[in-house]
């Protein structure tokens, strides 16, 4: 196993454990904002510069501020009346096992584990514009229409009424 | 000879990694790199404060400060100095880790991004293949840093300066990379190393081939630098830290030394983005006249950013600070349907100059295109502000 | 046009920066303390006391008439007064004041003190530049340090002290002018009444017996 991955993931898997057991709310978004700079170093490693660079670009800077915001415009900030752990714990953690379990199968019966690893192609930023204007258009512009409507959806909601 | 000069970082860099074995070779060439980066883009830092303030000064008529070195220049050693020995000042009520990595946040990010720049002929830190993009991810890093500074101190003041500034990056990113997006579009490739080789050569009538001397690109460098502006927190966009509004907006709480460093990670984000607006739109290190052509190629890049920085300075001695809704108005109103528009122009200009219509022509088209619509956006935007008389109902 | 306005105002901005390099009206900065400010004549600080002549103690104008102390409005000058006379410019014994402080922590610069002393002895100053280690004691003037001479008063105020000076050496031509003619009209007082004495010793000597011991008791 490579070293730098395992750095990586350590540090990656830490960042995730903090967001989901620390108590003040905006400490676990940017430990969240953390899981996903690792998650962005993982995809560096793998050589796939793009999607590395866009895993930044949209998650910590866009996505992480969004969770902060609103955090702090609902009243999340203030310390937690319960305690960390919910009531039904036990059930939580053997669905978590269950998921796990199904995600580890899956993937060890894929092709990625079995076969030897082949030759990674170098995927420059041009061929990953010519595949989605040509082969992924329609996926494209769909969820250009879906974030056209969250945009409009969010301008209405948000816009003073009428009097 | 002139060639030597331009590449004696380089071969300086090479002798002194030869020296190494092979396994430490990469390791040390990078260290070597990046204490350059850091060692002349700091000492700029402190020559920038220094002519910031007496630049300041003469535009208001009265000297900049003159008693520190000659005529001043030794006040940056000064400033260091007091922001080193001042007390630290935590409040109690603070968050301490957050409080304590929000300076480093901001700083890291800052000077992360000259790793793509290309500052001479071969004198680039990493050719990423998406290097632009590489700019723009870590730039977005740095609005997380402004909200971990305004909301650990747990102040309201802090915490609306904190607002605000994150509002104003996020709503002035998008221009930004709309204009760069031009210039990627036209090259072809999001690495700077290609962006500034296509802007080599000269034109016919001895202009050289940069993209500021085409009309989008014009336009696209126009929008550029007022998004670089407003990222930067730099007059007249600098409501969150305005000292006279919300009184240090989200580093009210800091002191001494994580003070200075808020104030190097603004002025490092001020360099590397007009760095990117030289690689983008001024033709990085080329020269603008062939006859120039023996002086250094680093050389130009930094005239080019001390030209760009004396711009910024003149600005901030001109304009008055905008207030928020002006800011945020003239960002989606304005800046975004303009810079969509440049995105037009240079797509319009792209095919005419396939098509190999002549040059002058391209130009004419593009021009209209840009100019007719900041000439209709403005119009439009000013219609419901006229100036008029003010009547008040009881005073006769 | 959008944006014109901004163009029109670094076009001043810029004539501003070139013009200090090169115009004096756009850099006006007076360098204290190596460039000193030129004031104006009638620029005042705190009270100082004239006095004529090389003397300070001798030749004080000031009397201890204790005006000053009454009008001044933050109450801030002390006067004792002495218990003998000294002669004055006219060469009228007057009053010294033993003690004459003013306490210029307290003194606002009002001037009424100048403006109702009858004798001109305290005028205003131009010293500005007082500032000491000591903020009680040091900031309390006594007489010696107060007596400035009326040379000095020229310096700082000529054409105030040129009117003063005028003023006392006219009233001072005048109180001549009447000493010498209050002078002319005791000899001449003193001759008629001596030609009475000798007319009337001629006269019968009982009469003027008897008015000769009604005044000696006087």
């Amino acid at each position: 196993m490579n070293i730098v991955f395992a750095i990586i993931a350590a540090v990656t898997i830490a960042a995730a454990v903090a967001a989901m057991s620390l108590r003040n709310l905006v400490h676990c978004a940017l430990a969240l904002a953390v899981a996903f700079a690792g998650i962005a170093a993982a995809y560096l490693q793998l050589g796939a510069q793009f999607v590395g660079f866009t895993q930044l670009l949209v998650y910590v800077g866009a996505v992480a501020i969004l969770v902060v915001f609103a955090i702090l415009l609902t009243r999340g900030s203030e310390p937690p009346q319960q305690t960390v752990l919910s009531s039904g714990w036990i059930t939580g953690i053997l669905v978590t096992i269950a998921v796990l379990g199904i995600l580890v199968f899956a993937i060890a019966k894929s092709s990625l584990i079995k076969g030897e690893a082949a030759a990674q192609p170098t995927l420059t930023v041009r061929q990953i514009g010519e595949a989605l204007m040509n082969k992924f258009v329609l996926p494209m512009e769909v969820i250009g229409l879906l974030l056209t409507a969250a945009l409009i959806g969010a301008v209405i909601i948000a816009m003073k009424e009428e009097k | 000879m002139a060639d030597d000069l331009d590449q004696i970082f380089v071969t300086i860099s090479h002798s002194i990694v030869g020296l190494f074995p092979e396994f430490w070779q990469p390791v040390v060439s990078a260290i070597l790199a990046i204490a350059a980066i850091i060692g002349v883009f700091a000492s700029l830092f402190a020559v920038t404060t220094v002519f910031e303030r007496k630049g300041l000064g003469r535009i208001q008529n009265r000297y900049g400060p003159n008693r520190v070195g000659p005529f001043g220049f030794l006040q940056p050693a000064a400033d260091g100095i007091k922001a080193l020995i001042k007390e630290d000042v935590v409040p109690r009520a603070a968050d301490k880790v957050v409080h304590f990595l929000a300076p480093l946040a901001v700083v890291v990010p800052a000077f992360l991004v000259y790793a793509v720049l290309p500052i001479g002929r071969n004198m680039v830190l990493v050719d990423f293949d998406a290097g632009v993009l590489f700019f723009f991810a870590i730039g977005a890093a740095t609005e997380l840093s402004v909200f971990m500074a305004g909301w650990s101190s747990r102040n309201k003041y802090s915490l609306l300066g904190a607002m605000r500034a994150i509002a104003q990056m996020i709503s002035y990113e998008i221009p930004l990379i709309l204009s760069a997006v031009t210039v990627i579009m036209i090259v072809g490739s999001l690495s700077t190393t290609q962006i500034v080789n296509a802007q080599a050569g000269y034109h016919s009538i001895g202009l050289p081939n940069w993209f500021v001397f085409t009309p989008w690109g014009f336009a696209g460098f126009v929008l550029f630098m007022i998004a670089a502006t407003a990222e930067t927190n730099r007059s007249p966009f600098d409501l969150p830290e305005g000292e006279s509004e919300i009184i240090a907006g989200y580093y009210i709480e800091y002191s001494g030394f994580k003070f200075a460093l808020f104030f190097l990670g603004e002025y490092m984000g001020m360099f590397a983005i007009s760095g990117l607006a030289i690689t983008l739109f001024l033709g990085g290190w080329h020269a603008p006249l062939a006859a120039l052509e023996v002086v250094p190629s680093w050389m130009w890049f930094f005239a080019k950013l001390l030209a760009i920085i004396f711009v910024f300075i003149w600005v901030r001695g001109t304009l008055p600070r905008l207030r928020m809704d002006q800011l945020m108005n003239f960002a989606w109103k304005f800046m975004l349907p303009m810079a969509l528009i440049n995105i037009i122009s240079a797509a319009v200009w792209h095919f005419m100059v396939r098509a190999g219509l002549p040059g002058y022509q391209c130009w004419l088209v593009g021009a209209a295109i840009v100019a007719g619509s900041y000439i209709l956006l403005g119009r439009g935007l000013m219609e419901g502000k006229k100036i008029e008389k003010r009547t008040y109902r009881f005073a006769e | 046009m959008l944006g014109e306005g901004i163009i029109k105002g670094m076009a001043v901005t810029a004539k501003n920066f070139l013009g200090s390099y090169v115009s004096e009206e756009r850099l006006t900065t007076i360098q204290y303390p190596e460039e000193r400010q030129v004031l104006p004549e009638a620029v005042r600080q705190f009270p100082f006391l004239v006095f004529d002549g090389n003397d300070a103690m001798a030749g004080l104008r000031c009397v201890a008439c204790q005006i000053c102390e009454k009008e001044c409005p933050p109450k801030c000058i002390y006067i004792e007064k002495s218990k003998d006379k000294k002669p004055d410019y006219i060469g009228k014994p007057q009053l010294y004041p033993a003690t004459f402080d003013i306490d210029i922590s307290v003194c606002m610069s009002c001037q009424i003190c100048v403006e109702v002393c009858p004798f001109d002895a305290i005028k205003m100053d131009t010293e500005f530049e007082l500032s000491t280690g000591d903020r009680f004691g040091g900031l309390l003037v006594n007489k010696q340090q107060l007596a400035k001479s009326n040379a000095h008063y020229h310096r700082i105020h000529p054409t105030e002290a040129d009117e003063v000076d005028g003023r006392l050496a006219a009233e001072k031509v005048k109180a001549e002018a009447k000493a010498k003619a209050d002078a002319e009209a005791k000899i001449k007082a003193a001759a008629e009444a001596k030609a009475k004495a000798a007319a009337a010793a001629t006269a019968p000597p009982t009469a003027p017996a008897a008015p000769a011991t009604p005044p000696a008791p006087k």
